[in-house]
């Protein structure tokens, strides 16, 4: 039987800095790996910390790692030309196949843009993949903007709205949360719309309450949960909702089954 | 295969036994207990019959033997990780038909849900068990209820009456130990009725959350976690790192047992808790042992041995808890 708690060496690649709290590492990995699945990244003393893929490359994932706790305060620190200790890819992540064809909106608060950018990436890579593509990315101030070189990009193929929460005068993009953009989307066909919304626990239940305004079913809602996950692989029971373990049956779920589940 | 044969006939053979194994059983430590001179019981390898607590429960269950509070999964050397070796004895575990069938979800989660766990699979795949039969009930168990008074898939049973000692050999590697002495048939000591006695709310379902009832026990909870350290189907652990202070490159990463009642249990990087209240944490668990757990894997996972009840330091009863929301819910 396969040890899955002992993780591997991977070289950090690069280092892109975004803010002075958020960071993308570029990391080697060889292996399958899907936009919304996750690796617990660790660092030795410190523990460990389920990061989900933010991009993926040839040889290469992304993680996007906000310094909130021990674990990543380390990772922050030690960087430098250094390697890390990963095991994964865990969970199930977003499948392309089920927005294909799909006039897509994809909504995202601050970190919770990272499991969803390899599929931005992709619908941006190839636009004819969906009818259109919208993306609604909302970050806390001006200087909060992950990916701030990524947006500029994706602007050129899809629909892109990039707002802050608040910014200071003379600010000249969006401003406002997420939700307030919801009510304005246009669809040729709204039974042909497809949602998927990542973010804090509140954006998520307010962003849903403003899609369904618009007449959208449950099964057209995907969304990806942050839960504490010390295993990856649903031993540690830290994840559990209900009758699922994140872990092993998300992150990612649809919306029929995400709105019945419960801590 | 049943035999029937002189105590001092099977001590013998118990310590022939211990060349290939390493036998653990209920003993009491004394004065361990929580309050001074208190005794308590709890799992420990033995060498000779008489050193088993075979009258009392133990007050933690057989999954000491199979799964450590605290577990090295490897030692850390700067970049180079080393995974300590595994058993090097078959275990035989001495426990009753309650363990038995907890045994079974220990099984569920560490072997059977989606991923297998490699250190749980190795020790599990050396271990053999004993089952110590229930001649009456003891004061807090309600296996009758939950149906687990009573287990047949164990690899020996062993009864001591008097200076007889009473066999059931299922496991082919104990039929040869046996080989020669008196055959007659043993059928395991099993309680039918216990003083607890408990009806398993059928009905409960998410709306099961809103009842008041949580809130109720919620304030009476401490949250010190023992219900969950003495379970013997509870398997959640958390990760934990130690360095070594006079080598701080090298060092290991262990898990460790981790209770859903205490603080910290569902807290993400940022301070974000899920549970906060003991009542949303009480509910969890209570929902976990008997409603999500039989909608993913078709049973339930409590098995009424009723050592939570026991331990409690509030006086909360498990037993009385679905007794009510069987009530309540249905």
């Amino acid at each position: 039987m396969k040890n899955e708690y002992v993780p591997f060496p991977s070289k950090i690649k690069e280092v892109i800095k975004h803010t002075n709290l958020e960071y993308t590492f570029r990391m080697e990995f060889n292996g399958e790996v899907k936009p919304g699945q996750f690796f617990e990244i660790s660092i030795p003393k410190y523990g460990e910390a389920p990061i989900s893929v933010s991009g993926i490359g040839d040889g290469l994932v992304d993680f996007t790692i906000r310094r909130v706790g021990k674990v990543t305060d380390e990772v922050f620190e030690n960087y430098v030309g250094d390697t890390l200790l990963i095991r994964g890819p865990y969970g199930n992540g977003f499948d392309i196949e089920n927005f294909k064809g799909k006039e897509v909106v994809i909504i995202g608060g601050g970190t919770g843009v990272s499991p969803m950018r390899g599929v931005i990436q992709h619908f941006a890579a190839n636009p004819k993949d969906a009818v259109s593509t919208t993306l609604i990315a909302g970050f806390k101030s001006p200087e909060d903007v992950l990916f701030k070189a990524d947006f500029e990009e994706w602007a050129k193929t899809i629909n892109v709205i990039k707002t802050v929460d608040a910014a200071p005068e003379g600010y000249e993009g969006p401003v406002g949360m997420v939700t307030k953009y919801i009510p304005d989307l246009k669809f040729e066909n709204p039974k042909n719309a497809v949602f998927i919304c990542v973010g804090p626990p509140i954006m998520i239940k307010f962003t849903i309450q403003e899609i369904k305004k618009l007449g959208i079913e449950d099964e057209q809602i995907w969304t990806s949960y942050e839960r504490k996950m010390c295993c990856g692989i649903g031993k540690c029971g830290h994840c559990k909702m209900d009758d699922k373990y994140v872990c092993l049956d998300g992150p990612v779920f649809n919306y029929t089954e995400a709105k019945e589940l419960f801590d | 295969m049943g035999y029937q044969l002189a105590k001092d006939k099977m001590e013998s053979i118990f310590k022939k036994l211990q060349e290939t194994h390493d036998i653990y059983a209920p003993v009491v430590k004394k004065g361990d207990g929580t309050f001074s001179e208190v005794d308590v019981v709890r799992y420990d390898k033995v060498t000779s019959l008489d050193e088993i607590e075979w009258n009392k429960k133990s007050d933690y269950s057989f999954k000491e033997a199979l799964l450590s509070i605290n577990e090295t999964l490897f030692y850390f050397t700067e970049d180079e990780t080393t995974v300590p070796k595994g058993p090097t004895k078959d275990l035989l575990i001495f426990l009753r038909a309650c363990d038995m069938h907890a045994l079974k979800r220990l099984d569920q989660i560490y072997l059977d849900n989606k991923f297998g766990d490699f250190y749980y699979q190795r020790v599990r795949a050396r271990a053999k068990f004993c089952l110590m039969g229930c001649s009456k009930s003891c004061e807090s168990g309600y296996c009758v209820s939950m149906g687990t008074n009573k287990a047949d898939n164990y690899d020996l049973y062993l009864k001591l009456d008097g200076d007889k000692a009473f066999v059931d050999a299922k496991n082919e590697d104990f039929v040869t130990v046996f080989e020669g002495e008196t055959k007659q048939d043993v059928t395991p000591d099993y309680v039918t009725e216990n003083k607890e006695k408990v009806t398993i709310p059928k009905n409960l379902s998410k709306a099961t959350k809103d009842n008041p009832i949580w809130e109720e026990y919620g304030s009476r909870c401490i949250g010190c976690g023992r219900c969950n350290f003495v379970c013997p189907t509870c398997t959640c652990f958390t990760m934990q790192d130690i360095f070594y202070k006079d080598n701080p490159k090298v060092g290991e990463r262990r898990r460790v047992w981790a209770s859903c009642q205490i603080d910290g249990y569902s807290e993400i990087a940022g301070g974000f808790e899920f549970r906060k209240k003991q009542a949303d944490r009480m509910r969890f668990k209570v929902m976990h042992k008997h409603y999500d757990f039989e909608k993913r894997f078709g049973y339930s996972m409590c098995v009424g041995c009723g050592r939570c009840d026991d331990v409690c330091p509030e006086y909360i009863s498990h037993a009385a808890i679905l007794n009510r929301l069987a009530k309540e819910e249905g």
